[in-house]
């Protein structure tokens, strides 16, 4: 059984008891634990249940590599799934439930898949779930979805908070480990500003568990001086549980920093996300150890050697009494040592290789550790716990020598260095021989703005694993990040080792009985006989098999699999592993929380809303808000619990009977001014803009190069050299932005200015046929007459109290004038005129009766009538196409053949024969069916109404032909199965001859 | 996340201020021009593996766009310069030219 030791655990304070629950059982562990070594010492082996077979899974590493160890974490507002045992520190009141089983971890039905497994081979999915077609929606998909997923998706509202923070050194050091360590010492002597951080609660990494001697000192004294000397340098900062997550362009770095996640739920952001910029960054990230491929490798129990004395030293937990250890290198060694010295049985050292010597081979053979050389494990016996292991020779197929009854298996298939972030931003890899590892290639790594590599990898991370080479190369690369010479770093003292021998498969020659019980990959269940189903299937690119067979693809991203996955695939293949090379390593390192990512960016601070002067006005005045581009404009004002589209009917009809306002103030005003200024806007607008009499408005279109309308407003010339462009709201920065873009970087050389007012002014349309008694009720002195001030003129003036800026323009249809005022008189100007206005019978109204009064004057709308592929000429707008200029954005593409050609569909009224509404986006079918057995269409809707006007269903649609077929009825289907049927009509439905909007 | 300098404000800015405008030097073609021309106008980029001029707008900052000279594959950037220029300034060329021998503006228009 696992149990708590009682001595020793560098990290626990037995002082201090820690009460956590683990499916709903209540245990104890103690302050410095992880929720691995927590419930280890509890005798809780089996943590979870893998992804396909469902099959029993126990812990496996001990840090940021663990696949199984994966736990639902915390209640409600502070759940969140796929948490790490390994990684997660305990603390006081803990819950955590472990994952992917049903109906409990101990009794779990889908095992049933594990004994399927012959039937569930690579690319099962691709393979069964094709055909038939209609099987998807009702028995694959739902199968599926049953099965799959790793843990449960939160389903209340996150409580915690979240920040982001901006740093700039010169120099970031990622990982804390001895290495780190020494980097950081070498260039923070140097004098440069260096951030060094690390992952883990703990500085040193795993030295202290091996304790060699550096600089004649422990391992842990010498890191304790360090970190002192580190902290006394003013240009140094460090900080732990702090991960680096991804390397990008140019030095820039994700840093991911847990801050209360060791305590519980807690005041204050519980997670940082820093956005590190760094002249040079080192990864000092150490390495990970990797399983070796034997069958029965995921039975509960067998874990990695150096796992194994990690708990052993680290939290005083023994996984097992008696202890198998099988490696292919000397390193496990230690751990045969650490649990013999511990008190604890190692049976016996399984070494693959013939005839191991080294000095810590001799160590352990002195303590009476029994040592099979040139042996292997054929396979491990147990389900849910190690019972015992068979040993084979490792050069044979398997046949059983022996029976060793044991409850824990240690295993070392070697060391790969973590080479992920030297990788994310191009670094690139080389595969060193002797080690069986890829490492870093120090002539080709990451580049930055200077051409210059800009990551270096240090120590375990950059290949060297012997203590000694790890800290001589940290220490200089500390000084190279720095810009100095090299000196001499520390120098440490520890056995000598020998030569690791590659062993990608234990026994070398084993049968397919065995290989199909070898796990590669254990969080998606991807197995030795996988890879090489999938190299047989012909899948020769590494990352094309990844995807065939899932290998490496679960949330841990292959930390522990992706090695030996590819040794086997290029075994498969006959050829060498360089050549097969590795899948790509993408950030981040460890996943990182949504949260984090959002930052402070949730609720209220997600984006910026902007506000018109009378927002306030409209909120107290049962204003409902629909979003359009950053503002939030009224959709329109309910009264007295009416219903939103009783509100919406009652503004269009007492806008057409008496008189309307409009908060206009979200309608971009563009002021564009100097001796170019018509010449500019002659490109820009479709129409002719420089003829424009001053004192006058226009009508104008835009398009883009490729011909497609863009945006639409009423241009006013205000001077000889100025104008003023009205755009749709949500289009105001993105047309500045165009045309600042044309006048610097083509016509650099024209005299003109742009500026966007948008925010300088409050308007209001006031609408409808009192609009002008309204008006002339404020007083001021305007003459505000047909004749003094007729349709599409402005002027300037007073209206009652205030400055105002006349426009008498109407996107309605009915007598409209447009006043902009001062922003910072919007609401009083607005107040002024609902006051006047009671006599009249005045009212405000929203977007939605705007656009329905629009629709019924059959004026286009930009996003709905267009929609990126429209042109104007689609549009029926044809006469505001200037033929006299050259030249126009879009002139030239309006001449491609497609644009020209006579059966785009164009825009036409349609009146439902039926009276009623057409939805949103209905397609006008015609004869025939297509290659998918759909109805041919003929033409769609682009707006849609109930007009309380006219008391009948209107829209605008784009039909084949449509202007020629003025009467012909049309069917558009609807989702229920039945259809409506409209007649074609002109798009102006009310008021055809503007008579009402030039009175 | 690259950093360019805004040879305008001089500010060494990062690319969560800047807004990209894809391909710099593009000679624009009206009408008059022939179809295939119009179409590479607006169509038809050079997409380098190497030496690329971008455009870039400084948007949270100055507002002015300028143009960029960077290798796509290293990310190193060989400079930046005002956009009112129809090809790339001789300094920027000489950059280029020491740091990738054999490389030249003609050749890659």
């Amino acid at each position: 059984m696992s149990t708590r030791l009682a001595t020793g655990g560098r990290f626990i304070d037995r002082s201090q008891p820690r009460a956590f629950s683990f499916n709903g059982k209540r245990l104890r562990g103690y302050a410095g634990d992880t929720l691995a070594s927590a419930l280890l010492a509890n005798d809780q082996m089996l943590v979870g249940r893998s992804f396909k077979y469902h099959r029993p899974r126990g812990v496996v590493a001990a840090g940021a590599e663990e696949p199984n160890g994966l736990v639902n974490l915390g209640k409600g507002q502070h759940f969140e799934p796929n948490q790490r045992v390994t990684t997660t520190e305990l603390f006081d009141g803990l819950e955590a439930e472990s994952q992917n089983h049903w109906p409990s971890l101990e009794f779990d039905v889908g095992a049933v898949n594990a004994r399927l497994s012959r039937f569930l081979p690579a690319g099962f999915y691709y393979k069964m779930f094709i055909h038939p077609r209609s099987f998807w929606k009702h028995i694959y998909e739902p199968f599926i979805r049953a099965s799959a997923g790793l843990g449960k998706a939160p389903k209340s509202r996150d409580a915690d908070t979240y920040e982001h923070f901006h740093a700039h050194v010169d120099v970031l050091v990622i990982g804390g480990g001895i290495s780190g360590l020494a980097a950081a010492l070498a260039a923070g002597r140097a004098g440069v500003r260096v951030l060094l951080i690390e992952q883990t609660a703990h500085w040193g990494g795993r030295a202290p568990v091996d304790d060699p001697q550096i600089n004649g000192l422990g391992a842990e004294e010498w890191i304790n001086s360090t970190l002192q000397a580190l902290e006394e340098m003013p240009n140094v900062q460090i900080r732990t549980r702090m991960m680096g997550a991804g390397v990008y362009d140019h030095g820039s770095v994700l840093c991911y920093e847990q801050l209360t996640d060791h305590i519980g739920p807690k005041d204050g952001p519980r997670h940082r996300l820093w956005q590190v910029r760094a002249d040079r960054v080192i990864t000092a990230t150490g390495a990970i150890e990797r399983p070796l491929s034997f069958a029965g490798n995921d039975v509960p129990g067998v874990m990695l050697a150096a796992a194994l004395r990690d708990f052993v030293v680290n939290f005083g937990v023994s996984v097992g009494d008696r202890t198998v250890v099988v490696t292919n290198n000397d390193d496990a060694y230690r751990t045969a040592i650490v649990l013999k010295t511990a008190g604890l049985d190692v049976p016996c050292i399984v070494d693959a290789r013939p005839a191991p010597t080294g000095e810590l081979v001799a160590e352990a053979r002195a303590l009476g550790i029994r040592v099979e050389a040139g042996k292997g494990i054929a396979k491990v016996k147990g389900g849910k716990r190690v019972t015992a292991v068979a040993l084979c020779a490792q050069a044979g197929e398997g046949a059983v020598l022996e029976e060793i009854p044991c409850d824990a298996v240690a295993m070392s298939g070697g060391w790969s260095p973590v080479v992920h972030l030297w990788s994310h931003c191009g670094g690139k890899l080389t595969w060193d021989e002797a080690g069986a590892m890829f490492r870093p290639d120090p002539d080709r790594p990451p580049t930055g703005a200077d051409g210059e590599g800009f990551v270096l990898a240090a120590g375990t991370a950059n290949g060297f694993l012997a203590t000694s080479e790890a800290l001589a190369d940290a220490y200089a690369a500390g000084q190279i990040a720095a810009g100095i010479k090299k000196g001499k770093g520390p120098s440490a003292l520890a056995p000598a080792e020998e030569p690791m021998a590659p062993v990608w498969m234990m026994p070398q020659g084993a049968a397919i009985s065995l290989r199909e019980k070898m796990w590669l990959d254990y969080q998606n269940d991807v197995k030795v006989s996988d890879v090489q189903l999938a190299a047989r299937e012909g899948y020769e690119s590494v990352e094309h098999t990844k995807r065939y067979t899932t290998l490496g693809m679960a949330t841990d991203q292959g930390k522990l699999s992706n090695i030996n996955g590819l040794a086997i695939l290029s075994d498969s293949l006959g050829r060498p592993i360089p050549s097969v090379g590795t899948t790509t390593f993408r950030p981040p390192y460890t996943p990182i929380s949504m949260g984090a990512i959002a930052g402070a960016a949730r609720d209220g601070l997600f984006q910026p809303i902007r506000k018109t002067p009378m927002h306030g006005w409209h909120e107290a005045n049962g204003a409902e808000f629909e979003p359009v581009g950053q503002w939030r404009r009224p959709y329109a004002f309910r009264r007295n619990g009416e219903s939103t589209e009783a509100a919406v009917h009652r503004e269009v009809k007492n806008t057409r009977d008496a008189v309307g306002l409009l908060d206009a103030s979200t309608l971009g005003k563009l002021i564009v001014k100097g001796p170019d200024a018509g010449k500019f806007l002659d490109m820009l607008y479709t129409n002719m803009m420089s003829t424009l009499p001053v004192g006058k408005c226009r009508y104008g279109l835009m398009c883009s190069e490729n011909g497609f309308l863009s945006d639409d407003g009423v241009v006013a010339r205000i001077d000889e050299d100025t104008w003023l462009c009205h755009t749709t709201t949500g289009g105001a920065d993105r047309i500045h932005a165009w045309m600042e873009d044309w006048l610097q970087c083509e016509w650099w050389n024209w005299k003109v200015y742009v500026a966007n007012v948008t925010e300088q002014y409050a308007q209001v349309a006031v609408v409808g046929p009192k609009a002008r008694m309204l008006l002339e009720k404020l007083g001021g002195g305007m003459d505000l007459s047909k004749e003094a001030l007729p349709f599409m003129q402005w002027a300037d003036g007073r209206i009652g109290d205030f400055d105002a800026r006349v426009y008498r323009i109407s996107f309605s249809g009915e007598l409209s004038y447009e006043v902009a005022v001062p922003a910072g008189q919007g609401l009083a100007f607005w107040e002024a005129l609902l006051a006047a206005g009671e006599e009249f019978g005045v009212m405000p109204y929203g977007t939605e009766a705007l656009h329905i009064m629009r629709a019924e004057k059959g004026f286009i709308m930009i996003g709905d009538e267009t929609d990126g592929t429209i042109i104007p000429q689609d549009l029926g707008l044809s006469w505001a196409i200037s033929k006299k200029k050259d030249d126009y954005l879009g002139k030239r593409a309006h001449q491609r053949p497609h644009m020209t050609d006579p059966n785009r569909w164009k825009l036409v009224g349609l009146e439902t024969t039926d009276g009623s509404v057409i939805p949103d986006g209905a397609y006008a079918v015609s004869e025939g069916v297509n290659d998918n057995g759909q109805r041919n269409t003929q033409g769609r809707v682009t707006s849609t109404y109930m007009s309380p006007t006219l008391g009948r269903g209107i829209a605008m649609g784009l039909i084949l032909n449509g202007p020629d077929r003025m009467g012909e009825l049309v069917e558009f289907p609807k989702i229920d199965g039945t259809s409506v049927t409209a007649k074609i009509v002109s798009p102006v439905f009310y008021d055809p001859e503007g008579e009402k909007q030039n009175g | 996340m690259l950093t360019l300098t805004c040879p305008y404000c001089g500010t060494h800015a990062d690319e969560t201020e800047l807004a990209p405008g894809g391909e710099a030097h593009l000679k624009r073609f009206g009408p008059g021009s022939s179809d295939e021309d119009f179409e590479d106008y607006l169509f038809r980029r050079a997409n380098p593996k190497g030496v690329h001029f971008e455009r870039w707008r400084h948007a949270y900052g100055c507002g002015k766009w300028f143009l960029a000279a960077r290798c796509t594959t290293t990310l190193e950037v060989y400079g930046t310069y005002p956009a009112q220029t129809t090809e790339p300034p001789e300094h920027i060329l000489e950059t280029i030219a020491a740091k990738r021998p054999g490389w030249s503006w003609e050749a890659d228009t």
